[in-house]
């Protein structure tokens, strides 16, 4: 009878570099090389840019351009952490009325793109919205002078914004983590005679920890590549810089240059979070999941759990889209038209197809690390991932010139070799916006599954192989199952992220091709979107579907056993 | 198993869908357009009407540029629309316009409006206006960019951010005629009379006219009229003034929407056809009537409501020296701090 215990050394975790020719290793390595050419192109244009920015920058706006991301990006990890973190750990450790709904709710906002809810609070909330509008006739103030409203478009705005749209995936991840950790562990803690909370910060919350940190990661990538918001609030970050230089400074290599400094600082994050855990396992050995035990909560402390779960689903999620419908249903006529159903069908295929794809080589490449235990695998898949924190319109400006020069490499072959032109083969297709969303949208797939895996102590891959099962096998037979939430989760999250994805698509479609979201962007970027409200509506409903589907097929919940809090 | 159904249809599909489209059908041309799908589609519909020819088209707001040098020889595009002459000038000089010489082309288009060798031509211009409330400014108050920076306007002006192309084309201009330090002084003026931090669009600065935030506010001519097509934006619109200003003493500064050939266009014929269309009377006509540009065309009359305004000296400076001069505005609007606002102490 193999009782819990969460292993804090295990010899198991430690890299060794051993380097076999297998499929595993080379396909990894293909694989991981060819999804991060693109990031590999930007690295390579920043070698060359026109002239030197970094003297000017320096001088003038750069200190305020660093200050600001930093805090941005700061404001937003802490917001999604205390958000995600809190709210994951009150649905499964506990039992308060709407809890079941609150499950699959509260990733509703990842439904929304960021800069539609965006263009939505400034909307209300500016000086000349009806909220200040209201609260001026009200009162019977006259100007600015009279009162004082917190200024939308501003950092805390933003900071705002990007937490209430981003913390789903801390909240995901979590909530994974703490369904997937067997009861055990926490009841053992009880008998050591802790606290449900102490019990919480002491093991539940650290061994949550890789799941959590995938999820913040995640958060402070995509508040990093984000352009809309933030030119929204008219807060000037390094992605500002970064497209003033390249766009109107025409120095694309400057521009580039900006946004390694920004890949960089990702990176050093992420390789000082790992140190941080380095000796450390997070699985537990416990062969069977125990009960749960879920906590009634009672009196103030189930309305306090109430109101953080419903606080974050009404700002990240209702509100916008009830502003959404009531510009849908005001500018109706205008919205409809005939690209729309065609737009929408491309937007679902797109997205379907590169999801698929984005699971199974991350779900290839994190095997491949785990069966492998080779550091260097290891990197060149978390290198691959970085995809994630570039700006979309500069990574597709990544993938431009590799399927550039593989085009034009192979017509010149066909026509010194053949005399036919082949043409562009790659560039302007379908194949490039996938491949975008692949390269931009690994980091999803990689990181949950690396995480998901990660939970799944080594002795169950032992055991397969004692069983005489190849590596294959033993992914397929015995990892897969575990792991189906984590894939769920990826498989989902990547799909509503790609019904979102704006610049990489603006810029590599084919002729007469619309997404949703380039559809709707031609209005937005007007600030029509009143008159573009419909499509913006279809996102985001496009994107509650699948979210609801996640939380029902990922749940497997635990049984129910409620306790009173002791 | 099922992944292994999606893994294949993951990669069967997209070598279905990716099939390269014929380019250089004799019934096409491909278009990669700055500006917005529903603000060309008009006129390419009227072409496609008269003459039977399809536009294909890709809008993008960046990065056009980079995916036509990527492309290379095998470009499918054949014509690029920009909304402004920095765009303009940036594919010329990244070597990826060709020449276009034609009668009719250099007939509609005035000499300082297009590339003197055929490069480039300018399809509409815009004006960049001063809007000046109508309860707090007095006609003739204002009447010139540089009185922008003047003490008499602390606290009262509201713009957009320094380093949207618009504002920096004008700016561009201001250096073009008075050179690098006095217009780093002027903005600085200007940036002290600022009454709160740039934010938002043009037709937010009118807005906050309306709201009594400021009472002048910077913006193109064409606002104007689409705010008053607006039902919800016409009262923004009633509260303001239009003001033609002067910059030099020479007139109001233009930009210019325009059109180039690239080097590899593979529907060269049929792209002149259009390109000529276009500066045609009856496209003219729609890009004034429709849209409220000022059309190129010296003889084509623009819109009624334009006309209502009045006439205006228009500022003649050559384009080209507006485009090179973008990047030194760039650096004017960071050393200045413009877009953090008015400094309040």
């Amino acid at each position: 009878m193999t009782g819990p215990h969460a292993s804090t050394i295990n010899p198991d975790t430690r890299m060794r570099p051993r380097f076999r020719f297998d499929i595993w290793t080379a396909g990894a390595c293909v694989i991981a090389f060819i999804v991060a050419l693109p990031v590999l192109t930007v690295l390579a244009l920043a070698l060359f840019p026109t002239e030197n920015i970094w003297p000017h920058l320096w001088e003038t706006v750069l200190p305020g351009y660093v200050i600001t991301t930093l805090e941005l990006l700061a404001g937003a990890a802490i917001g999604t952490m205390l958000i995600g973190v809190s709210a994951a750990w009150l649905i499964t450790m506990s039992s308060f009325p709407g809890r079941r709904i609150f499950e699959w709710a509260l990733v509703l906002p990842l439904a929304m793109p960021a800069y539609v809810v965006a263009y939505v609070y400034t909307d209300i909330l500016e000086y000349a919205g009806p909220v200040q509008v209201l609260l001026r006739d009200l009162f019977g103030w006259k100007t600015s002078r009279d009162y004082w409203f917190p200024e939308i478009r501003s950092l805390g705005g933003a900071i705002v914004v990007m937490t209430m749209t981003l913390y789903p995936y801390v909240y995901l991840l979590a909530r994974s983590a703490f369904l997937e950790q067997s009861s055990g562990v926490a009841e053992a803690a009880r008998t050591l005679g802790c606290s449900p909370w102490a019990a919480f910060r002491r093991v539940s919350l650290p061994m949550a920890r890789p799941s959590i940190v995938v999820g913040v990661s995640l958060v402070l990538m995509e508040t990093l590549n984000d352009f809309g918001t933030v030119d929204f609030f008219a807060i000037q970050t390094l992605t500002t810089g970064m497209f003033n230089v390249w766009l109107v400074m025409n120095n694309t290599g400057g521009g580039a240059q900006i946004a390694v400094v920004m890949l960089v600082f990702v990176v050093f994050l992420l390789i000082a979070e790992r140190a941080a855990r380095r000796r450390r396992g997070y699985h537990d050995t416990s062969t069977r999941p125990g009960r749960a035990i879920r906590f009634q909560l009672r009196g103030h402390r189930k309305i306090l759990a109430v109101a953080i779960c419903t606080t974050p689903i009404l700002i990240g999620f209702a509100i916008p889209t009830a502003l959404l419908i009531s510009y849908a249903v005001e500018f109706y006529g205008v919205s409809l038209n005939n690209r729309f159903p065609q737009a929408a069908f491309n937007s679902i295929l797109l997205a379907a197809l590169a999801a698929a794809a984005a699971v199974v080589i991350g779900l290839f490449l994190a095997y491949a690390v785990r069966l492998r235990k080779s550091a260097t695998l290891r990197n060149l898949a978390r290198f691959a991932s970085l995809g994630y924190a570039v700006p979309g319109a500069v990574l597709a400006i990544g993938i431009l010139f590799p399927f550039g020069a593989f085009d034009n490499a192979v017509d010149s072959f066909m026509r010194g070799a053949f005399g036919v032109s082949t043409g562009l083969i790659l560039s302007g297709t379908i194949v490039a916006i996938l491949f975008a969303y692949v390269v931009r949208f690994l980091a999803l797939s990689y990181g949950t599954l690396e995480a998901g895996l990660g939970r799944v102590t080594p002795h169950m891959d032992d055991a397969a192989r004692t069983l005489k099962h190849g590596p294959g096998q033993a992914l397929i037979k015995v990892n897969l199952p575990i792991i189906r939430g984590s894939i769920m989760t990826a498989a989902i999250l990547i799909f509503v992220d790609c019904m979102k994805e704006l610049p990489a698509t603006l810029l590599l479609r084919p002729f007469n091709f619309d997404t949703l979201a380039t559809y709707v962007y031609q209005f937005a970027s007007d600030e029509l979107l009143e008159e573009c409200a419909l499509g913006a509506v279809t996102i985001v409903a496009a994107g509650v579907i699948p979210v609801i589907l996640l939380t029902r097929v990922m749940g497997r919940d635990r049984p129910d056993q409620e306790l009173p809090i002791t | 198993m099922k992944f292994r159904v999606l893994a294949a249809l993951a990669l069967a599909a997209p070598a279905l869908m990716g099939v390269p489209l014929a380019t250089a059908s004799a019934a096409e041309i491909n278009v990669y357009s700055y500006r917005q799908a529903f603000l060309v589609k008009p006129l390419f519909d009227a072409f496609t009407k008269e003459t039977g020819v399809k536009v294909n088209v890709v809008f993008a707001k960046k990065g056009l540029i980079k995916r036509l040098q990527a492309e290379g020889r095998n470009s499918p595009a054949d014509l690029v629309f920009t909304v402004d002459i920095g765009r303009l000038s940036s594919v010329v000089n990244a070597g990826l316009a060709q020449p276009v010489k034609s009668a009719a082309l250099e007939a509609a288009v005035p000499a300082n409006l297009r590339d003197a060798k055929g490069r480039w031509y300018g399809l509409t211009l815009r004006a960049r206006l001063v809007y000046a409330s109508k309860d707090r400014v007095k006609k003739g108050e204002i009447s010139s960019y540089e009185q922008l920076a003047d003490p008499k306007w602390r606290g009262r002006i509201c713009t957009r951010k320094g380093d949207h192309a618009y504002n920096i084309a004008l700016l561009a201009a201001y250096i073009g005629h008075y050179g690098e330090a006095k217009a780093e002084e002027w903005l600085r003026g200007v940036k002290a009379n600022l009454a709160r931090k740039p934010q938002g669009n043009d037709r937010a600065q009118v807005k906050a006219i309306m709201e009594g935030a400021c009472d002048i506010a910077i913006g193109n001519h064409y606002y104007m009229a689409l705010m008053l097509q607006n039902e919800k934006q016409k009262p923004w619109a009633a509260a303001a003034n239009l003001v033609f200003p002067t910059l030099g003493g020479k007139g109001t500064h233009m930009n210019v929407s325009g059109v180039m050939m690239t080097k590899h266009a593979p529907n060269r014929a049929n792209a002149q056809k259009l390109m000529e269309f276009l500066t045609g009377k009856k496209a003219q006509g729609i890009y004034a009537n429709a849209n409220n540009e000022y059309p190129i065309d010296p003889t084509v009359k623009a819109s009624p409501l334009l006309e209502s305004w009045g006439g205006f000296k228009r500022d003649t400076m050559a384009l080209d020296v507006i485009a090179r001069n973008r990047s030194t505005a760039l650096k004017i609007v960071n050393k200045v701090g413009y877009n953090e606002g008015p400094v309040t102490n």
